[in-house]
């Protein structure tokens, strides 16, 4: 009995452990009286993973940076590794108690938290990543990184010599599988030929098993990669064996400097600013944002000097048009992956078809996991 | 296709072997230890940035060892000097290995280094079959061949291992026959920890080089099961640890394939296997035939006798 008591007080330990692995940047002045005159902001994040992961907690750290260059901003604060789902309601109610008033929490998971803490702290300002669900001091952001996917298809498309694109995936949801579309579509745009073929790694971040899966698509004949995960580990396998990869999250080319062609990258920074700005000077209204690349939250990183100067410009017409409104890389005809046309042409995905898609396109080689 | 297959089995189960080799090491000595992925984190870090400062691999890999074989005596200190509970001590080791990597690590998150490159022994890999999957592989994996081998010897073929056997067995009778059952329990920890080290090593240096916080991801647990799996053989370590990577890289490649076969069952089958092992070596303990060292968990106080 007393073994058991230790073994559960040892549980106890490790969970609390896992979560309390915060390092909260404190502001080196604090509690100095403020003037009252003019609104500072006091930001706080939740982040789902380690900053050091070096993808998507990474990049929202540096919208961090980015949004504390605004006078009115005072030191931010962050905290690491919360994990998704009730557990992390404690650790929202902790930034809120410690008198932040605009907290990002920067995961799908941290949904029902978010709402839950915010129902009873109305006077702080929330914006939840990725989720469905606001209330009137809570609002919800994400990005459509599908237009860049698409963009990047282009390039995988035209650079392929074996016409067979390898894709390392994380969890079949809607948000990944949309990415895999577009970016056949891309791919298909320019080279109808190419198939890309999908491996699920069914996790986020395990850098092994991403290495492992990329290995695989090489395995199979893939001489272009590009990948859905946290990690840079697709990146290497690529390097490794004189094939050329596309990156995510962000730009990060020197895990392959021969291989890398371009990434979809995030641009938090911009949304970050531009909240602040608004709860600053008083004009925030809660609303559903899912900006694009005209709004520069999604963007291309950089182009590889490998790519072709006349693939470039193809590009950067397609941006061009993205930007403009007058191309969608979900508009008809597109056809699943039996060839059977499920959309006419003309029409185009409206937002909750994108947000709930479970279907690949035609080009797909690979099953939605059931 | 088979060939590819065995290779990305071995490579994929290389720093599981290592975790496994350690942990054997500290349970035959009697000494449980949940620190496993601590200790591989701690390996991971240290390794990654003594190659990333040194550029020297062989620096890199002897860090990875010494970095854990220090972390491992604190465990050692605290379960074999103070008899402290080893479940407990474990588990903060594993928390703590979490913690000090994320700090430390920092800096070189996101730095780059030259890994270890695939190098074909002569005459070897030239054999059919094997010869390209265990044979045209990296520095570290052939020295995990080699770790196979030195621990059976060691255990079976030298007096130290069957002193390090008795004192795990039966600590009193091994103090009795004038062993130094504190002595054999500290380095066996520590030694443990150090060849634990190598395998994070093996994920920073030679399967991805890179730092990132918890790039372990769960491995070292996977070993703590995997332990009991080989029933303390650091051959059947070998099986156990190519079984696990075997089924990784088989599940990516048929996916990779375009097969229909479920990649849910495909990632269940290691734990399945895990389970089914359990089963078997309970039914043998009940028997008396099991491989498990006798004082296993347990503290050993000469004064306390029972």
């Amino acid at each position: 009995m007393k073994k058991l008591l230790t073994f559960l007080a040892a549980l106890a330990l490790l969970t609390a452990g896992c979560t309390n692995e915060q390092k909260p940047v404190e502001p080196a002045a604090k509690a100095t009286a403020q003037p009252a005159t003019e609104k500072q902001i006091k930001a706080g994040f939740i982040y789902v993973g380690p900053v050091g992961d070096a993808g998507w907690t990474w990049s929202h750290d540096q919208g961090r940076i980015e949004m504390e260059k605004a006078a009115y901003v005072t030191p931010s604060t962050y905290i690491e590794s919360v994990p998704e789902g009730a557990e992390s309601a404690r650790v929202i109610n902790g930034l809120v108690q410690k008198g932040h008033n605009l907290i990002f929490t920067t995961s799908f998971g941290y949904m029902d938290a978010t709402l839950d803490v915010a129902s009873k702290n109305k006077d702080v300002i929330f914006m939840h990543c990725s989720g469905y669900k606001s209330a009137e001091n809570v609002g919800t952001y994400f990005g459509r990184m599908y237009e860049p996917r698409y963009l990047s298809g282009i390039i995988a498309g035209k650079m392929t010599k074996a016409n067979s694109i390898g894709y390392v995936a994380a969890f079949p949801i809607p948000e990944v599988i949309r990415g895999i579309n577009a970016f056949t579509l891309g791919v298909r745009s320019v080279n109808p030929q190419a198939v890309v073929k999908v491996v699920w790694t069914q996790t986020w971040f395990d850098p092994g098993v991403e290495r492992d899966a990329a290995d695989s698509l090489l395995d199979v004949g893939a001489d272009v990669l590009t990948m859905h995960q946290d990690a840079p580990a697709t990146l290497q396998a690529a390097e490794a064996r004189n094939a050329y990869v596309i990156g995510y999250n962000s730009d990060n080319r020197k895990f392959a400097p021969n291989a890398f062609l371009t990434a979809p990258i995030w641009n938090w920074g911009s949304i970050y600013s531009k909240t602040a700005e608004e709860v600053q000077n008083g004009t925030w209204k809660t609303a559903q944002i899912w900006s694009g690349m005209k709004e520069d939250l999604v963007q291309l990183a950089p182009l590889s000097e490998k790519i072709p100067a006349a693939v470039k410009q193809l590009v950067e017409e397609k941006r061009k048009a993205i930007v403009a409104g007058s191309l969608h890389p979900f508009t008809g005809p597109l056809n699943d992956q039996t060839g059977k046309e499920t959309v006419a042409a003309g029409v185009t995905l409206d937002d909750s078809a994108l947000l709930g898609m479970n279907w690949f396109v035609e080009g797909v080689q690979g099953t939605i996991p059931q | 296709m088979l060939e590819i297959l065995l290779d990305a089995t071995v490579r994929a189960g290389t720093p599981i072997l290592f975790a496994t080799l350690g942990a054997i090491i500290n349970e035959r000595a009697g000494i449980i230890n949940l620190g496993i992925e601590g200790l591989m984190l701690i390996g991971a870090l240290s390794g990654f940035a003594a190659t990333f400062t040194s550029g020297s691999l062989l620096l890199g890999v002897v860090a990875a060892f010494v970095a854990a074989f220090i972390a491992g005596s604190i465990h050692a200190f605290i379960t074999v000097q103070l008899r402290g509970n080893q479940i407990v001590s474990g588990l903060a080791l594993t928390m703590f290995g979490i913690g000090v990597t994320a700090l430390f690590g920092r800096s070189v998150v996101g730095q780059t280094i030259d890994g270890f490159e695939r190098h074909a022994l002569p005459l070897l890999s030239k054999l059919p079959f094997v010869g390209k999957a265990f044979f045209n592989q990296n520095w570290l994996i052939y020295f995990s061949f080699l770790l196979v081998g030195l621990i059976w010897f060691f255990f079976y073929h030298t007096r130290w291992g069957l002193n390090l056997r008795t004192v795990g067995e039966n600590p009193a009778a091994a103090d009795a026959c004038g062993i130094a059952v504190n002595r054999y329990r500290f380095l066996a920890v520590a030694c443990g920890s150090g060849i634990v080290g190598i395998g994070g090593a093996y994920l920073s240096l030679a399967s991805t080089p890179m730092w990132i916080e918890n790039m372990t991801a769960g491995r070292g647990w996977i070993a703590v099961a995997l332990v009991i799996f080989a029933s303390w053989s650091s051959v059947r370590a070998l099986f156990g640890a190519y079984l696990f990577g075997g089924i990784t890289a088989m599940q990516l490649r048929f996916q990779a394939m375009g097969t229909t076969v479920s990649a849910h069952v495909l990632q269940m089958l290691p734990y399945v296997f895990t389970i089914v092992v359990l089963v078997i070596s309970t039914i043998r303990q009940q028997k008396g035939a099991s491989q498990q060292p006798g004082n296993l968990g347990l503290p050993y106080d000469r004064e306390d006798r029972k």
